[in-house]
């Protein structure tokens, strides 16, 4: 069991800023899933932990070892590619195998532990093929297999999953979480898939173009986004964004009229954020006023694509709301619905930070309901 | 045209075009074999020079020919053809290894680390590859001979490795390019040093490519005459390509040993390519990593 902290990790890639000083502690047994847009520098960082490669600045530190400038072999980490990277030229066995046996393990462990790795996987009648001969999800626990078999005091995982097709994706996710708990191993998880990024952290750290924007737990991260861009990356659709204004108790734009509370401190130019789930078609006066342009009905939920818009046709945004059975009989092209807000977050216009959380007792009661 | 004569029209169309490729195939293979299958008529006849006939068929069929090349022996009555086989094999399997040996390492230096003057070296190793070996006689005779190493073989596999070398190196260099350095990465860190990734990961996954390369490095000294026959002098240290071109000059040409002297000289070559094309049709590294 084992801890790995990371202290004002900087790294440069061709004189460009790829990490620009990332603080991080991952505890002992912790599945920590690293999430972020391309780019953002989450796989940097899982390559600098490997050894792959090594930071300008900073340390890194594997349990009680300080490991920032040892090779990749001594760093004791096991790490599952993207691309799975198996040997091409070895069976199964021998690739599950090819770790222990560099590291000289004796013959009867090393069959004793392709033998339990196999079974946990369900390997066991793969053991005699090459990779070219299996499909991708085999593959796939493949590479896991090969990572666990060497037991690791910590697991990299490098967007393990974007290779398999969605069905796949969900059934090696569980298998992933399945085998965190069994090993108990302390895991780094990258991804850029908010939905694995959401189920499977214990801990989620959102990075942005090489810095932590926020760090929690998946469902707080959730409901309290620190700034605009981490409510606009996790949820599906993504929050809506409107520019509004501030007018003693009330928020304004066209199409816009919110009541917030007037003991809130806030600047004139905000940007109110609503999750499509947080509105309800009502047939009261309303906060929102929106005109449908498409609507997706997927059976067990549905979703308006349109704009909120004033009468005379002016507008502060695009915006998706999720409809209940109701709405979507009369949802259709140029209809428009009143929306109610159970939930707002609001944003300051200027520096894209959170604000605080709105919630909406009834139509008319606005609270705080959080402020960070 | 409408969808349907469309669909009516395509099965007719592409028989005939079918029929159109195959005569052309068929005509292609009958102008590639045609003069092979009349030199293995020549070579199985009797006679010493070929008749005008259409059909390659051997007039009386016999060995002779065989015979006489493969059991030549000088006027001291050593075994020429023993001795000159022997001179092929040793100069083409050295020029394979040494390309190998020396090319390898470099291309895959080439192929995954930055390092200064990369870019200098690969453009002056192309540049040795613009001009023909031939060109280059001259300063290769007299540099062989102030070394003492003319009329030897293994100067002339020094003399072959000039241009196989660099060859080797561009083919094994795109071969590096194609595999994944994932492979490399997974194997440092399953416990590998950069040394161990390169043997133990990058050369197995190689393999098809290095076959290639050394066989081609083989079959280009195996065949090459010009070079041989300007820096070996004694008959006993001649390639067989040299001996082949004694059978067919303008005071002594006796075309059915030239026939059976060509095709001795192919079935090695021959051979290697049918052990090898597992390698060369199936690319090892399919599989490793998602495509």
């Amino acid at each position: 069991m084992t801890s790995l902290s990371l202290q004002r990790l900087e790294k440069k890639l061709g004189g460009a800023p790829i990490l620009r000083g990332i603080d991080l502690d991952v505890a002992s047994g912790e599945l920590v899933v690293l999430v972020g847009p391309s780019g953002c520098g989450k796989s940097t960082l899982l390559r600098t932990v490997a050894g792959l490669e090594l930071p300008d600045a900073g340390t890194i530190r594997i349990g009680d070892r300080d490991v920032t400038l040892l090779p990749p072999r001594d760093r004791d980490v096991g790490m599952v590619f993207q691309s799975y990277a198996l040997y091409p030229h070895l069976t199964v066995r021998e690739n599950l195998a090819f770790g222990l046996t560099l590291r000289r393990t004796e013959a009867a462990t090393v069959k004793a532990r392709v033998e339990e790795v196999s079974s946990m996987l369900g390997l066991e009648k793969l053991l005699d093929r090459y990779p070219r001969d299996m499909s991708g999800g085999q593959r796939q626990r493949v590479a896991m297999g090969r990572a666990i078999a060497r037991r690791p005091s910590l697991f990299l995982f490098d967007e393990p999953l974007s290779n398999l097709d969605a069905a796949l994706r969900a059934e090696v996710r569980v298998e992933i979480k399945r085998l965190h708990a069994r090993l108990a191993a302390t895991m780094l998880y990258v991804t850029h898939d908010q939905v694995e990024a959401m189920t499977l952290a214990d801990r989620l750290v959102v990075l942005r173009a090489g810095v932590v924007e926020q760090v929690g737990a998946p469902l707080d991260i959730y409901a309290e986004p620190a700034s605009r861009f981490v409510a606009g990356f996790l949820g599906s659709p993504a929050m809506n964004f409107l520019a509004v204004r501030r007018e003693r108790d009330r928020l304004l734009a066209p199409g816009v009229s919110l009541a917030i509370p007037s003991t809130l401190e806030t600047p004139k130019e905000l940007v109110l954020g609503v999750r499509p789930h947080d509105v309800r078609p009502t047939s009261e006066a309303s906060a929102l006023s929106f005109e449908v342009d498409v609507v997706e009905a997927m059976g067990f939920e549905a979703f308006a694509y349109g704009q909120i818009k004033d009468a005379t046709h002016a507008s502060p945004g695009t915006f998706i709301a999720r409809l209940d059975e109701d709405a979507l009989r009369t949802a259709r092209h140029g209809a428009r619905l009143a929306l109610a807000v159970d939930r707002a977050h609001l944003f300051d216009a200027a520096t894209e930070k959170a604000i605080g959380r709105l919630g909406f007792d009834g139509e008319r009661q606005p609270s705080i309901e959080a402020t960070p | 045209m409408s969808a349907r004569e469309d669909t009516a029209r395509q099965p007719r169309g592409s028989a005939i075009r079918g029929a159109l490729v195959h005569a052309f195939l068929i005509a292609a293979v009958v102008f590639a074999v045609y003069p092979i299958l009349w030199v293995i008529a020549l070579a199985f006849s009797e006679s010493v020079v070929p008749e005008a006939r259409a059909l390659p068929l051997p007039t009386n069929v016999s060995l002779d020919h065989f015979v006489a090349v493969i059991g030549r022996t000088d006027g001291e009555g050593r075994w020429m053809f023993a001795r000159q086989l022997w001179s092929s094999a040793f100069v083409s399997i050295m020029t394979s290894v040494v390309a190998i040996a020396i090319a390898t390492p470099a291309a895959y230096a080439l192929s995954r680390f930055e390092f200064v003057g990369k870019d200098a070296s690969v453009k002056s190793l192309l540049a040795t590859q613009m001009f023909p070996g031939v060109a280059a006689s001259v300063p290769l005779y007299l540099l062989l001979d102030a070394i003492g190493l003319l009329d030897t073989l293994s100067g002339l596999v020094l003399v072959y490795a000039t241009s196989a070398v660099p060859f080797a190196l561009f083919q094994l260099r795109g071969a590096f390019d194609a595999i994944p350095k994932e492979l490399e990465e997974a194997a440092m860190v399953d416990g590998a040093t950069r040394f161990g990734a390169f043997v133990r990961v990058a050369l197995p996954a190689a393999r098809p490519a290095l076959a290639i390369t050394a066989l081609f490095a083989f079959m280009s000294a195996w065949n090459e005459f010009a070079l041989a026959a300007t820096f070996l002098t004694r008959e006993e240290h001649y390639t067989l390509p040299i001996l082949l071109q004694s059978y067919a000059t303008e005071h002594d040409a006796n075309l059915g040993h030239f026939a059976a002297g060509a095709i001795l000289v192919s079935v090695p070559v021959m051979a290697l390519f049918y052990v090898l094309q597992r390698q060369l049709i199936h690319g090892l590294t399919s599989g490793g990593v998602k495509g």
